[in-house]
């Protein structure tokens, strides 16, 4: 919303400044987005009188004048405009000004030879309007010399930011009166008198939906002029940023930014019949007057006549029967119609006007007849014409709103005492009717008072939000206790360790490509927006992978070698009732070298699936999850490298992590040319670490004697994983074995084809006396009935 | 006698003379052997008469003494050389660089949370989540925001085409607000809480990105006013900041959750083109920025949170913890956040150990 410091004038009565007018606006919650001032950047033009106009001797359409400042030191200037002529009062730029249309600074120089001193200028030039036909010419008594910033006056622009609860302060009237309740100035009276209208008006206006259009004011002034509006209109149009069309046009422009009343002027000869607010039907259009074409639906509210729709009620005009120069008979139409219609037609068709903005925030139902008697009194004033008596059908809701307040509840909710007396000024100031027992009637132009909490507001921020002291909150006796919950510590604590382990943590975007979602679907309902903003960023997330991916793809765009990226967040699953489902995880991507090559180890050596099974266990472990008991299966996706993947399982149904090299065509498809390895883990499957009552710890108690080791070599087939044979090894004796692991994995030379050949260590660990040899026999032959199982004999 | 003395030389000399443990150790075995002509004359003492011992025994035992220190002394010597040249041939190079373990991070949004995380938890305030995948009705209309509501309209929401199993339009939650209900319908009152998350709004430029985090303050109990809001944000910012010339300029603003609503705009000074947060705005090279909004929570929306406006109020607010980490740490390309550039990440992330404390400050200086 923006209006000049001389419009606000015009409604109040102050002498405050510029300046401090815009703080009270903003500590009012009228936010001051900005104030500036165009006269600032022409105070170095002055205004002179052309004594002398000579034909340029090498120029046909140059002429050399003569310039006085009203020094009696006249100045040479060369000009082009047409009219420059003897005698002529107009606005000359010196060497320095800068014009404030083009931002280049002028200079004495000569023009096809002949010297000139500065520039004699047009009203476009100074950014005062498009005219350039010629220069600008003032009137002849004009006082020489001096600056046009002081001619042409300061008048300061002020945009407000309004909060969508204030529809009364659309229009300048509106921000007088809060003005003048904050103690700046006094609201002056609304400066119009009805106007009775000669005979009733001769168009008929009806209501058949008086849900979306309660009530319809109609007249008619026949007779008008339409043409260009005067200069004052116009120039408080320019300020807020309306450019002016015709008086007809302007007038009601005026009345809505100056008042918060839109109203619509139709053209009478373009209308047919008995001017009805209707329901749209199906299959109608109108062309708006933004020139667009609209499809109109049959829960919109319309202005029709017999002929069709002429105006998308309360949010634009049609083009048809809009005002033109030519037009001589207008139909005014005040109207109320109600905000909810209004935001759904609006919303429906995508359509954005200062109409619609001021009625879905709610105009003021009381304000009917004054907006007619304000239209008309200056139509008739400015355009001329007979008025007809205003034709009014239906009521607009003027139900009087009171509520029960309680002053007490400024210092109950705002924090502040605020004095009963001080509360009444405030409220009055306002508009609102305060009773004796604190009954507070709301006035008809706020619409957002709902409750005592809004007095409250209107109270507070008008008496100064500043003033409200701080208050502490009441604190808990002792130290503050402990708040996170046991997935936010999850959530931490994996977070630090993956960074730890020399990982970089990645937030990436929550929606990804339509093919990449679905690609790592796994067959899974996939959210898909229906308005991305771009094709890139359509589908929600199932997994973290591929927006690491991606991340890794644009790292080593960049030229890095070798890449480690991780990622804590939600995949985004349905439920079965429909709500969403999302699901806390953690990835890991590795990408390109683990190690560059080096001085001591040689070439560089890429990931390989064990870096990706080697961050998986580590960060499972951090997560609480029972490391030791987990079962490596196949089965990770169709997404991984089947040879080089598994899913690690507690039990043969519970995934914890999926992991492993990924699939060439998941590398194509992300553009991936290096070794890429990934982990994958599901938080939410993580089962819960039960949480002791106290903090002490089991008790401390070392074997007494020594462990031994002895190590195995079976040969077994190539197909049986190692794990499987070390978890027959590690069960053969659980009094005896607390430990044994893998050392060594052979095949070729000594072994037989299709077999391997596999080292296992194991830890014995004695009770409570040494074993003897028939011991340990004893548990070897367990050991080696064991492996057995898996079809290993112990190798020769 | 003489012949004695000059064997011990001979000897002596011969140890000296040896260049290796092995003829070290056979003179040692020529002399104190069991065959050794040393150990031969200390057996010829057996048979002297105790006179004779007497005369000669001190200089057989001297002999073997010098003998034996000789051998000593000069097979510490050898060892000692030997020790020497091998180590000498097992220098290395120590300028060759030593394996190098990779730096990882911790991203300054979740830096950032875990800070905010600490100083509200002093406060008193836990944690709280929802989805981000939220329906119609705990986004906007049980934050008042029916729906013609106009706010709605400047929400830029993310739709999509599903609804849920009682017909609610599902969207991308706009504000981390929703949980402001989900958490009233499920802890009840009194509530001290934030929430941070993502959020989502159909808006793309240099200063915008379509996903970005807020975070969220409820508190909900008896006798809570304004002033314990402002008191709140205050002590907030000064924390986080780790400065005490804080200054909040409080605005009357409009939410539809919140009545009375404020916006909070904080002082800031600019230092070397960048905002510093710190000091009244109205300063010379000053300025105000809008950093939180809030408001005592609608009566309206403490009813759709289950519970009775009469006998609760409270306050709430909400605050993008992507701008308070680019104040805070000087980032200034919001987009680089979500790009995972390892560079950026590198540069801005912070270590794993920098868990932020109230013992130790919840910021971490470079």
């Amino acid at each position: 919303m923006k209006f000049s410091l001389s419009w606000l004038k015009a409604l109040l009565d102050t002498q405050a400044s510029a300046t401090e007018i815009a703080e009270k606006l903003t500590s009012l919650g009228l936010e001051i987005e900005s104030v500036t001032d165009a006269s600032a950047a022409l105070s170095s033009f002055r205004v002179a009188r052309v004594l002398t106009a000579e034909k340029h001797p090498q120029a046909d359409k140059l002429q050399v004048l003569s310039v006085d400042l009203g020094d009696g030191q006249p100045l040479q200037v060369v000009c082009g405009a047409p009219n420059a002529r003897a005698g002529l009062v107009g606005v000359l730029g010196l060497p320095g000004a800068v014009v404030p249309a083009n931002g280049m600074e002028l200079r004495k120089s000569a023009i096809r030879g002949v010297e000139s001193n500065g520039m004699m200028c047009s009203t476009r030039e100074l950014g005062l309007g498009e005219e350039h036909d010629g220069i600008i010419e003032l009137p002849a008594d004009t006082a020489l010399g001096q600056s046009f910033a002081d001619y042409i006056g300061s008048d300061p622009v002020f945009d407000v930011a309004i909060t969508p609860n204030r529809p009364d302060c659309m229009g300048v009237y509106g921000i007088a009166r809060d003005l003048a309740a904050a103690g700046i100035g006094t609201l002056r009276a609304i400066d119009v008198a009805p106007v009775a209208g000669e005979g009733p008006c001769p168009v008929e206006v009806r209501i058949e939906d008086a849900e979306g259009c309660p009530a319809f004011y109609g007249r008619v002034i026949k007779g008008v002029q339409n043409g260009p509006s005067p200069q004052w209109l116009q120039d408080r149009l320019k300020a807020a940023g309306q450019r002016p069309i015709s008086a007809l046009v302007d007038i009601t422009n005026y009345v809505m930014l100056g008042y918060g009343r839109p109203a619509h002027a139709y053209d009478l000869a373009k209308l047919t019949g008995a001017v009805t607010a209707r329901k749209a039907r199906e299959r109608e259009t109108v062309l708006a007057l933004n020139g667009k074409e609209y499809a109109l639906q049959p829960f919109m509210t319309v202005i029709a006549d017999d002929a069709g729709v002429h105006d998308i009620g309360g949010i634009m005009g049609g083009e048809h029967s809009g005002c033109a120069d030519t037009t001589t008979d207008v139909l005014l139409e005040v109207a109320y119609f109600d905000p909810a219609h209004i935001a759904r037609t609006g919303q429906a068709l995508a359509l954005a006007s200062d109409a619609r903005g001021r009625f879905e925030r709610g105009v003021d139902p009381a304000f009917l007849d004054t907006g007619m008697d304000l239209l008309t009194q200056l139509i008739l004033e400015i355009c001329g014409g007979t008025a007809s008596e205003v034709s009014r059908v239906g009521t607009p809701p003027l139900a009087p709103h009171t509520l029960a307040y309680d002053p007490a509840l400024a210092g109950q909710l705002g924090g502040i005492a605020v004095a009963q007396s001080e509360q009444k000024r405030i409220l009055t100031a306002l508009g609102f009717a305060v009773d004796e027992d604190w009954t507070v009637t709301v006035p008809s132009w706020r619409p957002d008072i709902a409750g005592p909490a809004d007095l409250v507001e209107e109270v507070i921020r008008v008496h100064g939000l500043d003033a409200v002291p701080s208050t502490p909150l009441p604190r808990a006796d002792g130290v503050a206790r402990p708040t996170a919950t046991p997935v936010q510590l999850l959530e931490r604590r994996l977070r630090r360790a993956a960074a730890a382990r020399g990982a970089h943590e990645a937030v990436t975007w929550s929606f990804l490509p339509q093919a990449q979602a679905e690609h790592f679907a796994d067959g899974q309902f996939v959210w898909t927006l229906a308005n991305p903003i771009s094709e890139d960023l359509k589908a929600m997330r199932p997994s973290l992978l591929p927006g690491l991916l991606a991340a890794a793809r644009r790292n080593l765009d960049r030229g890095a070698s070798s890449v480690r990226l991780f990622e804590i967040g939600r995949r985004y699953l349905r439920a079965d009732d429909g709500s969403s489902d999302e699901r806390l995880s953690l990835a890991v991507v590795l990408a390109g070298e683990r190690t560059p090559r080096g001085w001591a180890t040689g070439k560089a050596q890429a990931f390989d699936a064990f870096d990706a099974k080697a961050e998986a266990l580590a960060l499972l472990a951090q997560a609480g999850a029972p490391v030791e008991n987990l079962q490596v299966m196949g089965e990770a996706g169709p997404q991984f490298h089947p040879g080089q993947s598994a899913t690690l399982r507690l039990g043969p149904k519970q995934v914890l992590a999926r992991l492993g090299m990924i699939h060439p065509a998941t590398a194509k498809a992300f553009g991936l040319d290096v070794p890429v390895a990934v982990v994958e883990l599901f938080l939410d499957r993580v089962p819960a670490k039960k949480v002791a009552s106290g903090f002490a710890r089991p008790h401390f108690a070392p074997p007494a004697l020594q462990a031994v080791t002895r190590d195995f070599a079976f040969l077994v087939d190539a197909k049986v994983p190692a794990g499987d044979l070390l978890r027959s090894v590690k069960g053969a004796d659980k009094a005896s074995i607390v430990a044994a692991r893998v050392f060594d994995d052979f095949r070729g030379q000594g072994v037989p084809e299709g077999q391997k050949s596999l080292a296992i260590e194991v830890t014995l660990q004695p009770g409570d006396k040494s074993f003897d040899e028939a011991a340990l026999k004893a548990i070897s032959d367990k050991i080696v009935a064991a492996a057995a199982k898996q079809g290993a004999t112990l190798r020769g | 006698m003489e012949q004695l003395d000059q064997q011990q030389a001979q000897t002596l000399g011969a140890i000296a003379a040896a260049t290796t443990l092995d003829a070290v150790e056979a003179i040692r075995v020529a002399a104190l052997g069991k065959q050794g002509w040393v150990s031969a004359l200390l057996k010829t003492m057996g048979q002297m008469s105790p006179e004779e011992r007497q005369a000669r025994g001190p200089q057989i035992h001297a002999l073997r003494e010098a003998v034996t220190a000789a051998l000593a002394e000069r097979k510490a010597a050898l060892e000692s050389a030997a020790l020497e040249a091998r180590l000498a041939a097992e220098a290395v190079d120590l300028s060759l660089p030593a394996p190098e373990a990779p730096r990882g991070s911790v991203h300054p949004v979740s830096q950032v949370m875990d800070e905010l995380a600490e100083i509200f938890a002093d406060m008193g305030f836990a944690v709280a989540s929802g989805p981000e995948i939220e329906d119609d009705w705990h986004n906007f209309t049980a934050l008042n925001m029916p729906e013609t509501h106009p706010a709605r309209a400047m929400h830029d929401t993310f739709y999509f085409p599903d609804k849920d199993a009682q017909g609610r339009d599902m969207l991308l939650r706009t504000h981390t607000s929703p949980v402001q209900i989900r958490a009233m319908l499920k802890q009840g009152a009194p509530l001290r809480i934030i929430a941070p998350g993502r959020v989502y709004r159909s808006d793309s430029d240099a200063t915008h990105t379509p996903m970005f985090h807020q975070i969220e303050g409820l508190v909900i109990d008896k006798g809570i006013h304004l002033g314990h809001l402002k008191w709140t944000l205050e002590t907030f910012l000064k924390a986080f900041f780790e400065r005490d010339d804080i200054v909040l300029r409080l605005r009357p603003s409009y939410f539809p959750f919140t009545e009375p609503s404020v916006e909070v705009d904080v002082g800031y000074t600019l230092v070397n083109g960048k905002r510093v947060v710190g000091g009244s705005g109205d300063a010379p090279g000053g300025g105000w920025m809008e950093v939180l909004g809030s408001g005592m929570v609608n009566r309206k929306v403490i009813e759709f949170g289950g519970l009775d406006p009469d006998e609760w109020q409270g306050f709430a607010f909400g605050t993008g913890v992507d701008r308070l980490a680019m104040l805070k740490y000087g980032l200034d390309d919001l987009r680089a956040f979500f790009d995972g550039d390892a560079r950026w990440l590198g540069h801005y992330g912070f270590g794993a150990l920098d868990v932020p404390t109230l013992s130790g400050g919840v910021g971490v200086k470079p």
